[in-house]
């Protein structure tokens, strides 16, 4: 600015000084404050997300070092978008998005509007019994829910074939053992760890906004003569829309990214059951650690990504559009 | 001055730091860290100046965590335990030195060792890159009480037919299956049956062999076990696999002669005396694991990490060690010779197992590495249990394996 105009030695112009160390304050000192977040963003965020884009078009084992890669142009993306192995694990996680994560809202929003309506005095304990699940770690889920569904002495097991000694239910119930790991059954079994894990942390979103909802509006329906079942369709549903975009949001990257439950379930994928259990995350994972394909493993990324995106963009156009023209 | 007695400070510091302890990183998974605990002390007697850090971590982690290091170059230790599982990747890749060359000449020391371990760890192009220490001969491990109970000779099964047929009898009898998965019968076979230096899935050319007579015949015999509902259908390293040995419902197991120092420890010792091994049916010899030592191309005591590996693979006393300590059957065909070998084993009814194993070991042929023998497994293991629990068909799923693993080798 006008330094060079002025002749004094700057150290000789103690206001100079205190001008420029609050100009220095003004200007920069919140950048610094906020710096560490940026700088652990950079290195732990976008460095790897770029550096993800730049490998898929590689092709590296990670074992021959660092640099020793080779340009490959889009052939890892052409080879993931062809190969069988890819495609059935995306399949494999589709029906559990949906086998999972549509009877997580179908339980969890119903439950929000009884526990605010009928047991608004235990609101706490059981919304904390609810979402339980959800802050345990998934690690620990699969191991017990290993147990439970153990083929010869796991509890599931064991109250089928107690039922099965019913009488009419019994006819409708197989009388072996389900062996619940192989290819076809161990995604039913997914899906219920699935369903119990994060219904509660689903119920907690719905009952957050059921609370938002006026209490006037189901005073004036009550005082019209609406039944609870119609203050519920036509009050509660209708303006839970806007969480319902962001939980099913949620519950779409959720479900599409799903990988310690089926992983530790299967055993880390030395189960036989793998290839019915295989999500595209697990997938992506042993693609990259155990076949050591980084550059395939890198564009199964991005292809995971833009279709979660083009997913939750489907959801926006069912619940979010829907949302705001309601309002 | 001042510059003259920082350099003084330094040079003392160096002095003090040559007095000192080198220190040795040697990465290495339960419980092969056990079968170095036990060495390490002798190592000492010879290198009393070296300290040597083990970093333990999980056998998958410790694996990841190699992969990583090789990959970055970054945090790489000495020494690097690698299991069979992971030998053949490592070999393929650029990140341990290659044990052929100078200064470390290992060509001397193969023949010390079971000879098949040596290919085990041979890259395609030739470079060997890690020593072997223990190795897992393939036996048959079955329950003497049930067999008897049901009135099954175990010479019997020494035929594929055979062993079905005992099935059927000890199932009728007793009630307890004949196999905790009836894929590990496929998987037997198609190791056992593999041709002298090839790999399992591939031929001396590389090209893909899956859908050859010898996986059918290994299919369908597998196949056989289980429409025949002669498995318990549990999976490897469950819960329900210990506790099927534990509870005696399941009536053989082929494994490494490891698995009678894991029964034994934690898995089932209350059925000490109730065990029995014998050779694999028809003649078959297999390998079941085994453990190496390689050295990282970044590693920064290349030297030492030779002196120490060397120590701990090719001296019987250092191989006995770990033998006592883990039961790691020892890869150095010296120190099968040793005494102990004689000595009965009392979790096996006071059979001599080790001989019986050591023979299994010699006869067993050495196996060339593939770079895609990972994921041809991988796929083969999805076509098996398509064939088992879907019900494919045999001839479809192995050519539809073939197309993939094919796909697979870009």
């Amino acid at each position: 600015m006008q330094e060079s105009l002025s002749k004094a030695s700057p150290l000789s112009d103690p206001s100079r000084w205190a001008m420029r160390w609050s100009n220095f304050q003004r200007r920069y000192a919140p950048y610094i404050f906020i710096s560490p977040f940026f700088i652990l963003f950079l290195i732990f965020g976008l460095y790897p997300t770029l550096f993800s884009l730049y490998m898929s078009f590689q092709s590296w084992t990670p074992s021959d070092g660092w640099g020793r890669w080779k340009f490959v142009g889009l052939e890892n993306y052409t080879f993931t978008l062809t190969d069988p192995m890819f495609w059935r694990s995306m399949w494999n996680t589709v029906w559990l998005g949906v086998f999972s994560g549509l009877p997580q809202h179908l339980i969890a929003i119903p439950l929000a509007f009884v526990i605010h309506m009928v047991l608004s005095r235990f609101k706490t304990f059981v919304t904390a019994v609810y979402f339980l699940p959800y802050i345990t770690s998934s690690v620990a889920i699969a191991l017990i829910f290993n147990t439970l569904f153990a083929t010869h002495n796991g509890v599931i097991n064991l109250v089928i074939a107690h039922l099965n000694t019913w009488p009419l239910l019994g006819a409708l119930l197989p009388d072996q053992n389900i062996n619940w790991f192989t290819s076809a059954n161990i995604k039913y079994a997914l899906a219920v760890v699935v369903v119990w894990q994060f219904t509660g942390w689903n119920t907690l979103l719905y009952l957050s906004a059921i609370q938002a909802i006026p209490k006037d509006l189901y005073e004036a329906a009550a005082v019209d003569g609406a039944s609870r079942w119609q203050q519920f369709r036509y009050i509660t549903l209708p303006l839970l829309r806007p969480m319902m975009f962001f939980a099913v949001s949620l519950t779409i990257i959720g479900n599409m990214q799903l990988f310690e439950q089926p992983f530790v379930l299967l055993n880390g994928g030395a189960s036989t059951a793998t290839p019915g259990g295989q999500t595209a995350t697990m997938y992506m994972y042993r693609t990259a650690f155990e076949w050591l394909e980084m550059g395939t493993a890198a564009s199964i990324a991005w292809i995971l990504f833009v279709f979660i995106g083009i997913l939750t963009y489907l959801n926006h156009l069912v619940f979010g559009r829907a949302a705001r023209g309601g309002e | 001055m001042k510059r003259t007695l920082t350099l003084l400070a330094l040079l003392a510091f160096c002095a003090l730091g040559l007095a000192q302890k080198t220190t040795l990183t040697v990465a290495v998974f339960p419980n092969l860290d056990d079968s170095l605990k036990a060495q390490i002390p002798l190592f000492n007697k010879k290198f009393p100046n070296v300290e040597v850090k083990l970093v333990i971590q999980q056998y998958a982690d410790h694996h990841n965590a190699l992969t990583t290091a090789l990959a970055t170059g970054q945090g790489l230790p000495d020494v690097a335990a690698i299991e069979i599982g992971f030998v053949g990747r490592f070999a393929e890749g650029q990140g341990f030195e290659d044990l052929n060359k100078a200064p470390y000449n290992a060509s001397q020391y193969k023949r010390l060792f079971t000879p098949y371990t040596i290919a085990q760890a041979t890259a395609s192009d030739g470079r060997f890159i890690a020593m072997p220490t223990d190795i897992g001969p393939g036996t048959f491990f079955y329950r003497v009480d049930i067999l008897q109970k049901a009135g099954v000779d175990p010479k019997s099964m020494m035929t594929w037919p055979g062993y079905i047929a005992a099935g059927r009898k000890i199932k009728s009898a007793t009630g307890a299956f004949l196999i905790a998965d009836a894929a590990d019968v496929a998987w037997i076979n198609i190791f056992a049956t593999t041709p002298a230096n090839n790999s399992p899935y591939f031929d001396e050319k590389g090209s893909v062999v899956v859908d050859s007579p010898r996986f059918v015949r290994a299919f369908e015999l597998a196949r056989n076990i289980r429409t025949a509902g002669l498995d318990a259908r549990i999976g490897a390293w469950t819960n329900e696999w210990y506790d099927a040995f534990k509870k005696g419902t399941v009536a053989t197991q082929f494994s490494g002669a490891w698995l009678q120092g894991h029964l034994q420890n934690w898995m089932a010792p209350e059925t000490k005396g109730l065990w029995r091994v014998q050779q694999l049916p028809e003649g078959m010899y297999a390998s079941w694991g085994g453990s190496f030592y390689g050295i990282p191309t970044a590693s920064k005591n290349k030297a030492l990490a030779w002196e120490f590996i060397k120590y701990v693979t090719t001296t019987e006393e250092a191989q006995i060690a770990g033998f006592k300590a883990i039961g790691a059957f020892p890869a150095l065909l010296a120190a099968q010779n040793d005494p102990s070998f004689a000595e009965p084993v009392e979790f096996l009814g006071g059979q001599q197992a080790r001989l019986l194993w050591r023979d299994a070991a010699r006869r067993v042929k050495p196996l060339k590495a593939n770079k895609y023998d990972r994921i041809a497994y991988e796929i083969l293991g999805t076509a098996l249990s398509q064939v088992l629990d879907e019900g494919k068909d045999i001839p479809s799923a192995l050519a539809e394996a073939k197309r993939l693993i094919e796909r697979r080798m870009r």
